[in-house]
C-alpha cells in the first residue's frame, strides 16, 4: 500500500495576490525536502497531498515537519466512495485491540456534494459504528482524546487521525536573502532559525581566530549549519579568520574598546560579503542587555559601522525563551559543546559597557579598516552545507 | 615540516608491524575462535599467542589473562566485578583521588549502590601516604584500587609497599592496580606486589584501539559484567576481537624487547626538553615528581601567566600536539582533578600542559618544541601588552 500525507499551510494561504508566489515557493521547498524519497506532491485546493512509499511515510513526515510554511501534517488513509467501506475504514483506524477507554469525535467534511450522506449524518453514523466496536469509548465533541477526520473527495474519501505540527511561518526564500552572523553560542543559531521561519534564505558567516581558537569550534559551527540546513535544505557557510584583526586592535587601540572594534570589523566584513553574494540584510543573535557588548550604546556603536539593515530576531526574548527554542530546534546540544571560541586571551578585563560613539570612531582611526576587511575576505573559506 | 606527536598518554601511534598484522588477520584469518573447524583453531592460536605475550610482561600465568575491549572495561570489570562478587563480605572500597575517570566513576556508581568509598589524598608530587592507607583499611574493606602510573603527572605509586601493607593487615581485601600507563613501559611484576588484579590497554603501547586485558590472579573470583557465551572462561563473554588482540600481543612483545632502553631514552628526552626550555629563558614549573622519578613518558609543566589552551593552539599550528593539563573553556572551567589533588594554585592550574613521549620521538624534536614554546610565549606576552620576561 502507498503512503499518503496531507500537508496544511496556513498563513500563506491568506496572502492575497502573493498567494501563488508563496505556494510555489513552498512547493519547491517541499520537493527539495523530499529529494531522494521518490514521493510525488499534488496540490489540492489550499493543501498539498504527498504520495509515497508506505515504508517511507515516517521519513516523509519527519522531513516535512521541518519545512517552514507547513502548519500541520497527517498520515491519511483512503476508502472508496461507499458508506460501508468508509465505516469499515473508520473502525479500523480507531484500533483493533481493546481500548483503555477515553473519548473521541468524528469530524466529517463533504466538499463532494454528490455524495448522498451529509456531514452531520456521517458524524453520527461513523461515531455509532466506532462505539459499537469499542463500547468503552465515549463521544465528546468538546474535548475528545482523539479526533477522526473524514473528508469526502471527488474520487475517494480520506480519513486521518493525528496531526503532526509543522513549524509554521513562511517558506524559506519567499522573503529574501540575508547573512547570518553565526558564532557557535546558543543565540545565533536560534536567530537564524527565526529568520528562516519568516521566509529568509540564509548564508552564514563565522569568525574564528585560528590558531587561537581550535579546530573543534570549526566543526561545531559546521554541525550547527548542518542542523539549520535541515530547515532550509542547503546553506552556504563562510569562515573568516580575524586573528590578524584582533592583533591589530590589541596593538593599536584602547583595551576596553577591543570587543566593540572587533564587532565593527565583523560588520564591515559581513557587509562586503553580502554585497558580493547579493544578500539584503544581516541577522545577528543579539538581544538587549545580556552582555557588555549588547547594551543599547554598544549596539549603536557597532551598527554604525555598516549601512546595512541588521535584523535581531531575539531582541524581545529572555534567555530562557531562547534556550527553550534552541532545545526545540536541536541546536542547544551542539551549542553547549565545550569547544567554542574559548580564547579569552583577547578579552579585556573590563570591556566598556557604554562606549561613546565618538570615542570609538576616534580609536578606530589607528586601523586601516579597508585593507583589513579585504585581507580577511581574501583568506575566507566557503563551503556548501546540505541537509 | 613533520608533525611532532607528544600526546602519548592519550594514545600512541601504532607500530607499522601492528597495523600490518591486524589487517592481515582481518583478511586471512577471520575465523571465530569458538568454531571447531580449522579456521576456528587458527584464530584460537592467535589468542593463545597474545595471552603468552601479555603474561610474559606480567610474569604471570597465561590463563590468568582476560581480554577486554580496553583499559576502561578492564577497570570496570575489576571494580564492579569484585564489588558485586564480594558485597556479602563488606561494602568498603579504597582508592585514590588521582584515578582515571574509568575508576573514579565506577566508584561513584558503586557509592550510589550502597558501597562506601575512601578516596585517599596524595601529596604535592602525587604519592599516596601509606599511613593514611593503613588507617583507611578496615574489616569491611573488600577492594583497594590504585593507579600505578598517573596519566597526567606520571607519579609511580609504591605498589609493592602498598600490596605488602594491604596483605599484612587485611589479606582478604582484593588489590587492583590500574596499569594502563605502566604496562610495557616499566617493570610490572604483579605477583611480587601481591596484587590480585591488573588492567592494561593496547592503544597506549602502540597497539590498536579496542583491546585491553585484566590480569586476574588464579583463585580470585569476579562477577562478570555481562552474560553470554563462555569466552574468557565466562568472565568476559562475546566473540573475541582476534585481530586487535593479536596485534596487542605483538605490540607488547615489541615494547618488552626495548623496555629498558626505551625508558632511558624517554628520560633523556624529558631532560633535554627541560634543559632547552631553560636555555631559551622560558619560565616554567614541573608538576608532579621530578622528571627522573616519574614515569619515563610523562612530563607536566606549568607556564605561569599563560593560558595553556592558547599555547596549545599555537603549538598545534606548528603541528606539535600536546594536551592541556586542565581543560578550561570560557563557559565551564574544568580544572583537572589530579592537578587539584596535588594542590596546584589557580595560576599553575590554568597554565599546565602535558607532554607525553614515545619511542617515535627524538632529540631534534625537543629542540623544535622548546623553540616553539619560547616563540609562542613571546607572542602571547606581546599580545597581552607585556614585555617578555616581565
Ligand atoms: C590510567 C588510565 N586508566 C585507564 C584508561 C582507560 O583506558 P582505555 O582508553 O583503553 O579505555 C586510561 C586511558 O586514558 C588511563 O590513562
Amino acid at each position: 500500500m502507498a503512503a499518503l500525507v496531507l500537508l496544511r499551510y496556513g498563513e500563506i494561504a491568506l496572502k492575497g495576490k502573493n498567494r501563488r508566489f508563496f505556494e510555489q515557493a513552498l512547493l519547491e521547498n517541499v520537493k527539495t525536502a523530499l529529494k531522494g524519497l521518490g514521493a510525488r506532491v499534488v496540490r489540492l485546493h489550499g493543501r498539498f497531498l504527498i504520495y509515497g512509499e508506505e515504508a517511507e511515510e515516517d521519513a516523509i513526515i519527519r522531513r516535512l515537519s521541518r519545512v517552514f510554511g507547513v502548519v500541520s501534517l497527517s498520515s491519511v488513509k483512503t476508502a472508496p466512495l461507499e458508506l460501508e467501506a468508509i465505516k469499515e475504514k473508520a473502525v479500523e483506524m480507531v484500533g483493533s485491540g481493546p481500548l483503555p477507554g477515553g473519548s473521541f469525535k468524528v469530524e466529517a467534511r463533504r466538499p463532494n456534494k454528490s455524495f448522498p450522506v451529509t456531514s452531520p449524518e456521517l458524524n453520527r453514523i461513523l461515531g455509532g459504528a466506532i462505539l459499537a466496536r469499542h463500547p468503552g469509548l465515549k463521544v465528546d465533541v468538546e474535548n475528545p482524546s482523539f479526533c477522526l477526520f473524514v473528508e469526502i473527495g471527488a474520487k475517494e474519501s480520506y480519513l486521518y487521525r493525528d496531526q503532526v505540527p509543522g513549524p509554521g511561518g513562511l517558506p524559506v526564500g519567499a522573503s529574501g536573502q540575508a547573512l547570518l552572523l553565526l558564532s557557535g553560542g546558543i543565540d545565533s543559531p536560534v536567530a537564524g532559525w527565526m529568520a528562516m521561519k519568516r521566509g529568509l534564505r540564509l548564508e552564514a558567516v563565522h569568525y574564528h581566530s585560528y590558531p587561537f581558537t581550535g579546530l573543534r569550534s570549526r566543526e561545531k559551527v559546521i554541525d550547527l549549519c548542518r542542523l539549520l540546513a535541515q530547515y532550509c535544505g542547503r546553506l552556504e557557510l563562510h569562515l573568516v579568520n580575524v586573528a590578524g584583526i584582533q592583533k591589530e586592535i590589541q596593538a593599536h587601540c584602547p583595551a576596553d574598546l577591543g570587543i566593540i572594534l572587533l564587532r565593527r570589523m565583523m560588520m564591515r566584513i559581513a557587509e562586503a560579503l553580502s554585497r558580493q553574494r547579493g544578500l539584503q540584510a544581516l541577522v545577528t543573535g543579539e538581544s538587549l542587555g545580556q552582555v557588555a557588548s549588547q547594551t543599547l550604546e554598544s549596539m549603536i556603536a557597532i551598527e554604525n559601522a555598516t549601512s546595512m539593515l541588521i535584523l535581531r530576531p531575539l531582541l524581545g526574548m529572555d534567555k530562557q525563551e531562547i534556550v527553550a527554542l534552541a532545545r526545540k530546534t536541536g541546536s542547544y546540544e551542539i551549542s553547549i559543546r565545550p569547544y567554542e571560541d574559548c580564547c579569552t586571551l583577547f578579552l579585556p578585563r573590563h570591556p566598556a559597557t557604554r562606549p561613546r560613539l565618538e570615542r570609538v570612531i576616534q580609536a578606530e582611526e589607528a586601523l586601516d579598516t579597508r585593507s583589513l576587511t579585504e585581507s580577511a575576505l581574501e583568506s575566507m573559506e566557503s563551503m556548501a552545507i546540505e541537509d | 615540516m613533520a608533525e611532532i606527536y607528544l600526546d602519548n598518554s592519550a594514545t600512541t601511534r601504532p607500530f607499522e608491524e601492528v597495523i600490518e598484522l591486524q589487517s592481515r588477520i582481518q583478511r586471512e584469518n577471520y575465523g571465530n575462535p569458538s568454531s571447531i573447524h580449522a579456521r576456528g583453531v587458527a584464530a584460537e592460536k592467535l589468542l593463545d599467542e597474545a595471552r603468552r605475550s601479555i603474561a610474559q610482561l606480567l610474569q604471570c600465568r597465561e590463563e590468568e589473562i582476560c581480554f577486554t575491549s580496553g583499559g576502561t572495561e578492564a577497570n570496570n570489570l575489576a571494580l564492579k566485578g569484585a564489588a558485586y562478587r564480594w558485597r556479602r563480605r563488606g561494602n568498603h572500597i579504597i582508592t585514590t583521588q588521582i584515578e582515571h575517570p574509568s575508576v573514579l566513576n565506577c566508584c561513584r556508581r558503586l557509592e550510589e549502590e550502597g558501597f562506601t568509598v575512601t578516596y585517599l589524598p596524595v601529596d604535592e608530587q602525587g604519592y599516596v601516604d601509606l599511613e593514611q592507607l593503613e588507617r583507611a583499611l578496615r574489616k569491611e574493606t573488600i577492594l583497594v584500587s590504585i593507579i600505578h602510573v598517573n596519566n597526567e603527572i606520571g607519579t609511580i605509586q609504591p605498589v609493592e609497599k602498598i600490596g605488602a601493607l594491604i596483605k599484612s593487615r587485611h589479606p582478604r581485601a582484593l588489590y587492583h592496580v590500574d596499569g594502563v600507563q605502566s604496562f610495557a613501559k616499566i617493570p610490572t611484576p604483579v605477583q611480587r606486589w601481591q596484587a590480585d588484579l591488573y588492567s592494561c590497554s593496547a592503544h597506549k603501547i602502540h597497539g590498536p584501539k579496542g583491546a585491553g586485558a585484566l590480569w586476574v590472579r588464579k583463585g580470585v573470583s569476579l562477577q562478570p559484567l555481562f552474560q553470554g557465551g563462555d569466552q574468557e572462561q565466562g568472565l568476559r563473554p562475546g566473540t573475541e576481537n582476534t585481530p586487535a588482540i593479536a596485534a596487542f600481543g605483538l605490540a607488547a612483545r615489541l615494547c618488552a624487547a626495548q623496555m629498558a632502553e626505551n625508558a632511558a631514552r624517554l628520560y633523556h628526552l624529558k631532560e633535554k626538553l627541560c634543559r632547552e626550555l631553560e636555555e631559551a629563558g622560558v619560565e616554567f614549573y614541573i608538576n608532579g615528581p621530578p622528571p627522573a622519578e616519574a614515569a619515563p613518558h610523562v612530563l607536566n609543566l606549568s607556564f605561569p601567566g599563560i593560558k595553556a589552551e592558547v599555547l596549545l593552539r599555537l603549538l598545534e599550528a606548528r603541528e606539535i600536539y600536546v594536551s592541556p593539563g586542565s581543560a578550561c573553556h570560557s563557559r565551564r572551567p574544568d580544572p583537572s582533578h589530579v592537578l587539584t589533588a596535588i594542590g596546584l594554585e589557580e595560576a599553575r592550574l590554568s597554565g599546565a600542559l602535558r607532554f607525553s613521549f614515545s619511542s617515535f620521538n627524538d632529540e631534534e624534536e625537543m629542540e623544535r618544541v622548546a623553540e616553539a614554546i619560547a616563540a609562542g610565549i613571546r607572542e602571547l606576552k606581546a599580545l597581552a601588552g607585556r614585555r617578555p620576561g616581565q
